[in-house]
């Protein structure tokens, strides 16, 4: 895994990436956010302090899913009006990414499908179908939801971003999609809903009185 | 990278200053009072109000205190809230309870309670599917669960805290599907619906995991997905149908293998109109042998009898040893017209066994007797040596029947207990594609 380093045009602290293909990150130091460009970083604003939160996993978490281990480098914390969950950005031993996305600890493990056909933001209704390599999905919710909070390496530039309407769905076996209508275009994400337990996590965060 | 380790947070309520644990770490939404009912936002610093319910359901007492820590199968858990819902059906309230329990790593599960019956829950990962042509049944993962009950739920009180926001009085629609020992339950509020699956364990386990005192409230009638005790029936009935073959096939065995040898026949004639009585009616035939192993004899007496009767006392009797069998036998024939019709009563023939009858050489001495006024009536002696019988296995699998069969009764009293509390309308959950 290469590591690019650079140093944080704010504050000159060190800046490493544990991930060649990481478009932003955030200084651990002075909560810079950082964009890479193909010079420089450049500073694009700072993060206001992380919100608390109940995960518990953090950046450096390691795991493994379906034979491949990952680290966890990354998050963005989604606010909706039910409470807030985690999408935490994953690489892989194989040098892809995809998230872990972590909601009162239930989990579900996701990977940017790109070239699939999707519905517009406005046509997706719970309880529609939808077929994408051969498995069937329901649309379970649609949730607006707002960046409450990032931290670590991402794989595209979420300082410009404030709201994303999400749609999830399900299969009859544990298959889950989410089509992300943050961005300009929609972005499917296909995966599984898993047990904790079968991800194997490694340094976890601690909670006192819990081992 | 965060190097914290959250640890339980002590509060105090903003309206009546009572202590307050928060032991979700930051995954509390809501906080409810436990002194007030204070319904509190635990994401507001200052703890705001969002709901005071008055509660003479303040009554409710949690049978596992919020804060104790048990042991599920997979691993530790802590009750960090408890919520009553109740469904009227008839006008009648039922209540039930649910504990929300809480492990850092392994997120959030159930226990519920209702009527000393308890169920232990969890967020369902993939959706049921409807099952084509009818609502009544949805299936996961190849099995087919029943339609319980569909109701609105109403909460009606809150403890402790919840990852979610909470209101007491609010409603959902869930619905209940049973495959004992599991149930799905989809609660659908709007036009979303989630999805949990339940599993019934018997309240002595619970106590076990939590370390209560005591003995778990014991549980009243039948409950929804409670798995009936009766469910090795079609293992049950599978060893009747194992005996019953072998039964079948012992008699087959014995069919094939029996002499059924016909040993002796003959004919007499006897009249007791009085100018015939001087004779003696009692005779002895020729000796006859029966060979083989012990076993039984058969003789069959045909007599012309036509509205009237025949009794012959008969002694089957060893040439060598002396060892008699006697037993007597009755044959009569009714039948004429009346009102009714034509009817009839007894045959012209009789068939009796004697079981157990060693080999050797033997012979009968008859006696017969009949109606002084009936004139000659003849009669025919037929003896068969080793006959198979049937009559034995039959009894054995009437006996071997008796335990299946009450077991099934008792199954079915079982499951209409089950479903006295059941049926009723089920929701569209959405067709299957």
């Amino acid at each position: 895994m290469s590591r690019p380093a650079g140093t944080c045009p704010n504050c000159g602290a060190p800046v490493q990436f544990r991930w060649s293909s990481s478009v932003q990150t955030v200084c651990t130091y002075c909560q810079s956010v950082l964009v890479r460009t193909d010079l420089d970083l450049r500073k694009v604003g700072t993060v206001a302090d992380l919100p608390r939160d109940g995960s518990p996993i953090q950046i450096g978490t390691e795991g493994t899913y379906r034979h491949r281990s990952f680290t966890a480098i990354g998050r963005i914390i989604y606010e909706y009006d039910q409470g807030t969950w985690n999408e935490w950005h994953l690489v892989m031993r194989d040098g892809s990414n995809g998230w872990l996305s972590d909601a009162q600890a239930q989990y579900a493990v996701t990977f940017a499908t790109p070239g699939r056909q999707m519905p517009a933001a406005d046509a997706v209704r719970v309880n529609q179908h939808y077929e994408w390599d051969a498995v069937t999905y329901t649309v379970t919710t649609i949730t607006d939801a707002r960046y409450r909070g990032i931290e670590g390496e991402l794989p595209f530039e979420t300082w410009d971003r404030e709201r994303a309407r999400f749609a999830d769905l399900r299969s009859q076996a544990a298959n889950c999609a989410t089509l992300d209508y943050s961005g300009a275009d929609p972005v499917l994400y296909l995966g599984e809903m898993v047990d904790g337990d079968a991800l194997q996590l490694k340094h976890l965060r601690t909670f006192a009185g819990w081992s | 990278m965060s190097a914290d380790s959250p640890a339980a947070k002590a509060l105090n309520c903003p309206k009546c200053g009572a202590p307050l644990t928060v032991r979700s770490f930051d995954h509390a939404v809501t906080i409810v009072c436990g002194s007030c009912g204070s319904i509190l936002d635990a994401k507001d610093p200052a703890l705001k109000i969002l709901q005071e319910f008055e509660a003479k359901t303040r009554a409710v007492e949690p049978l596992i205190p919020l804060g104790t820590r048990g042991t599920m199968p997979d691993g530790p858990y802590e009750v960090i809230g408890l919520q009553q819902r109740t469904i009227t059906v008839e006008g009648a309230d039922y209540s039930w309870h649910e504990y929300l329990l809480f492990n850092p790593f392994k997120g959030f599960r159930y226990l519920t309670q209702y009527d000393g019956h308890w169920n232990d829950a969890r967020p369902l990962r993939s959706l049921p599917a409807a099952v084509l042509g009818t609502r009544q049944r949805v299936s996961l993962d190849g099995v087919t669960y029943k339609h319980f009950q569909t109701a609105e739920a109403r909460t009606t009180f809150v403890l402790g805290e919840f990852p979610w926001e909470v209101r007491v009085g609010e409603i959902a629609l869930v619905s209940d599907y049973v495959a004992p020992p599991r149930l799905l339950s989809r609660e659908a509020t709007g036009n979303e619906a989630t999805w949990s699956i339940g599993e019934y364990i018997p309240g002595r386990i619970v106590w076990e995991a939590f370390g209560l005192p005591g003995q778990p409230p014991r549980p009243v009638g039948v409950y929804a997905n409670q798995p009936s005790p009766f469910r090795s029936l079609a293992t049950t009935w599978r060893s009747f149908a194992v005996m019953a073959a072998v039964g079948l096939v012992l008699m087959i065995g014995m069919a094939l293998s029996s002499l059924n040898a016909k040993v002796f026949e003959r004919t007499y004639t006897f009249d007791a109109r009085p100018q015939q009585a001087e004779r003696e009616p009692s005779f002895v035939t020729d000796v006859f042998e029966l060979k083989g192993h012990t076993s039984n004899v058969e003789l069959t007496t045909r007599a012309s009898v036509d509205n009237s009767w025949l009794v012959v006392n008969y002694a089957l009797i060893n040439q060598d040893t002396g060892q008699a069998y006697d037993f007597g036998r009755e044959v009569s024939w009714y039948h004429g017209r009346d009102e009714d019709g034509d009817w009839s009563e007894g045959s012209s023939q009789d068939v009796a066994i004697i079981p157990s009858v060693p080999p050797g050489r033997y012979y009968l001495r008859v006696e017969p007797d009949t109606a002084p006024d009936r004139g000659a009536v003849r009669y025919n002696i037929l003896v068969k040596r080793d006959v198979p019988r049937f009559l034995f296995y039959g009894v054995a699998l009437l006996a071997l029947a008796i335990p299946p069969a009450v077991a099934t009764w008792r199954s079915l009293k079982f499951e209409h207990a089950r479903w006295a509390e059941g049926g009723g309308a089920a929701p569209d959950i959405g067709s299957a594609a």
